[in-house]
């Protein structure tokens, strides 16, 4: 708790600061029905927040239910080195970040794309048209978009029809190791683009038609004009998107992962949160699974502090 | 006069259009259409599909664009399928009750976090912004959810995810926009804090409260992970846990025992309905409710 200064006030002014007792004692005394409202809410963030933080101990420790929590004994760091020097630690990270990386470069810059596009419609009802049947999918929920995309790569789903069409045979797609990150990704874009594209449309409508008259004036053309007034318009909330995705570049959730993966494809499927998942909820290594999650956690934490900072420095946009 | 503007960046505006803009605009038009008919496409199918008649369907052979020989049978059967409807009813009371807790606590703490005036206003937030970004993770939160005794009861999916920060901070937003004369006023005529919030405050910020409403509906509708984690019991199982043992787990509609090619005919084509008839009816209200997730994500980029 940051503790405040009492009042030291230059000699010149006549009336003397009250002490933090006094103002504390009369805030409360104003405030007291806020304050229960907040201690209400703030009982919430304590069990079922915070004493989830403090339960991290168990990282550090041989967490054995029957003991509980205060009874196990200490380890250290064990579970972090058994898990570094374990052969999962490269895959996991590997995994992660190259789902990652693909999602950056095509899931960030497909709904950038697909506004610049639909600014320059100029029928309203068409723009408006598109914008509610890419904005659909996001309304199925992740468990059908799943089933829906697994359904259409399977042995007589959609695709293989295809194929078939051209004289192939069928191909099971969500059992290649290799497709998993593309399948991820591009069921992502299908069902998020519409969404993800919102925020740039309403910035793309901020922008001050005047800077496209005196464009035109200066004799610029159209696409000139996109390169030179809409995208810079644009390129504060595009900066602070991407920033916002590089900090992340560590974390994947598992509902998604878990959806689509198999035991066929866990080598370029498994991320840090699905492992968490599978060795901790189903296999019951509370202690390594809570470590696992601690490490990735906190690299998360750590490279959106960075990236935050060094867009900052940079272009003075920040999340904080 | 000035001619009203179609397109911001648009040379008609500005009386002389080149070939190339014609071009562009055309492909644009085009390619839009196309975007949008591949994005609508897998719903269509799915809807085809379940329409269909499976034994034609699993000898078909290219893009389906209308059901194979119309039937309703999948519907039929999906309708005496008394696990979907028992799943139903376990996520209509989360939406429902969930959602409700939801707003009411959430509410109440975004009027707290819109009190400047409070010495603890600085801690108060903090402590509440912290956890956005660092949580303690599923295992140690699963172990305090079996430690509160919520584990396998229907209350493990409402109270954990009770106050969403971050919807809050949009409620909080919404709050600050009133006027502080107002407040004055009610407080002068002798309203206490809770009244001036229901009286004054929450009637005046209804599109936001709808906006994180909707969202936390939503969000109860499609959620699975807290039942997957904290619920046993195969009677409270949401529906989108049925969802995915039957879509994704490969579990059998019918268990009738017999693995003969009707049985998985059947089976192929009860996933469709049953894709089907969990999402028509989010689809339906969501023409209405589109405008309010629009007007919530731009809140939300707002910096809080």
């Amino acid at each position: 708790m940051k503790k405040q200064v009492a009042g030291r006030m230059p000699s010149a002014v006549i009336l003397p600061r009250k002490s933090f007792r006094q103002r504390a004692a009369t805030d409360f005394r104003k405030n007291w029905v806020i304050y229960l409202i907040a201690l209400l809410c703030l009982s919430y963030y304590f069990i079922f927040r915070y004493a989830p933080m403090g339960g991290l101990a168990i990282a550090f420790k041989n967490y054995r239910p029957a003991r509980g929590l205060w009874g196990s004994s200490w380890v250290g760091f064990k579970w972090f080195e058994q898990f570094f020097s374990s052969y999962y630690f490269p895959r996991l990270l590997r995994n992660t970040l190259t789902i990652n990386l693909l999602s950056l470069i095509i899931g960030s810059s497909l709904p950038i794309l697909l506004a610049l596009l639909l600014n320059e419609v100029r029928s309203s009802a068409y723009k408006r048209v598109v914008q509610t049947v890419t904005y659909m999918p996001h309304f199925v929920s992740l468990v059908v978009a799943c089933g829906i995309v697994l359904n259409l790569l399977s042995y007589n789903g959609l695709f293989n029809q295809i194929l078939g069409l051209l004289g192939k045979s069928p191909v099971a797609f969500s059992n290649i190791p290799e497709y998993f990150p593309w399948i991820y990704v591009f069921s992502d874009v299908w069902q998020n683009l519409g969404y993800n594209t919102i925020v740039y449309l309403a910035a793309l409508s901020a922008i001050n038609v005047e800077l496209f008259d005196a464009a035109a004036i200066d004799g610029c053309n159209r696409f000139q004009r996109i390169l030179h007034v809409t995208v810079p318009g644009i390129l504060p909330t595009i900066i602070l998107l991407l920033l916002m995705k590089v900090g992340s570049m560590m974390s994947i959730g598992y509902e998604k992962i878990i959806l689509l993966y198999n035991d066929a494809v866990l080598e370029r499927a498994d991320v840090f949160s699905s492992f968490v998942y599978r060795y901790g909820m189903l296999g019951g290594n509370y202690s390594y699974s809570a470590a696992v999650d601690l490490f990735n956690n906190a690299v998360n934490i750590l490279l959106l502090v960075i990236f935050n900072a060094i867009s900052r420095r940079a272009s003075d946009i920040s999340l904080w | 006069m000035m001619k009203p503007r179609k397109c911001a960046s648009d040379q008609w505006n500005y009386g002389r259009i080149s070939l190339g803009s014609h071009v562009f605009d055309t492909f644009n038009v085009i390619g839009l259409g196309l975007l949008c008919l591949l994005m609508i496409y897998p719903l269509w199918y799915v809807l085809c599909c379940s329409f269909s008649d499976p034994s034609m369907l699993m000898r078909h052979k290219g893009i389906l664009l209308f059901p194979l020989n119309f039937s309703l049978g999948g519907y039929e059967k999906v309708l005496n399928y008394k696990r979907l409807w028992g799943s139903y009813l376990v996520t209509f009371f989360v939406v429902i009750v969930g959602t409700g807790l939801n707003m009411f606590f959430s509410i109440l703490f975004a009027f707290v976090l819109s009190r400047r005036d409070l010495l603890w206003h600085k801690l108060i937030t903090g402590l509440a912004v912290f956890t956005m970004y660092f949580s303690g993770g599923m295992i140690p939160t699963y172990l305090v959810v079996k430690a509160v005794g919520l584990y396998d009861t229907v209350w493990a999916m409402i109270i954990p995810g009770l106050i969403s920060t971050y919807n809050c901070i949009i409620l909080r937003t919404a709050f600050y926009g009133i006027p502080d004369s107002l407040e004055e006023s009610a407080r002068i005529d002798g309203a206490g804090d809770l009244r001036v919030l229901f009286t004054i405050c929450v009637p005046l910020i209804i599109p936001s409260v709808a906006t994180v409403a909707l969202f936390y509906a939503v969000g109860h509708w499609n959620a699975w992970s807290s039942a997957l984690l904290y619920i046993r019991n195969e009677k409270l199982m949401p529906l989108q846990m049925v969802l995915r043992a039957l879509l994704i787990q490969g579990e059998a509609v019918e268990v009738t025992g017999g693995q003969d090619l009707q049985t998985e005919l059947n089976n192929m084509l009860l996933k469709y309905v049953v894709i089907v008839v969990s999402t028509v009816p989010i689809l339906c209200v969501y023409p209405f409710i589109q405008r309010f997730f629009t007007k919530g994500v731009m809140i939300g980029a707002v910096k809080g």
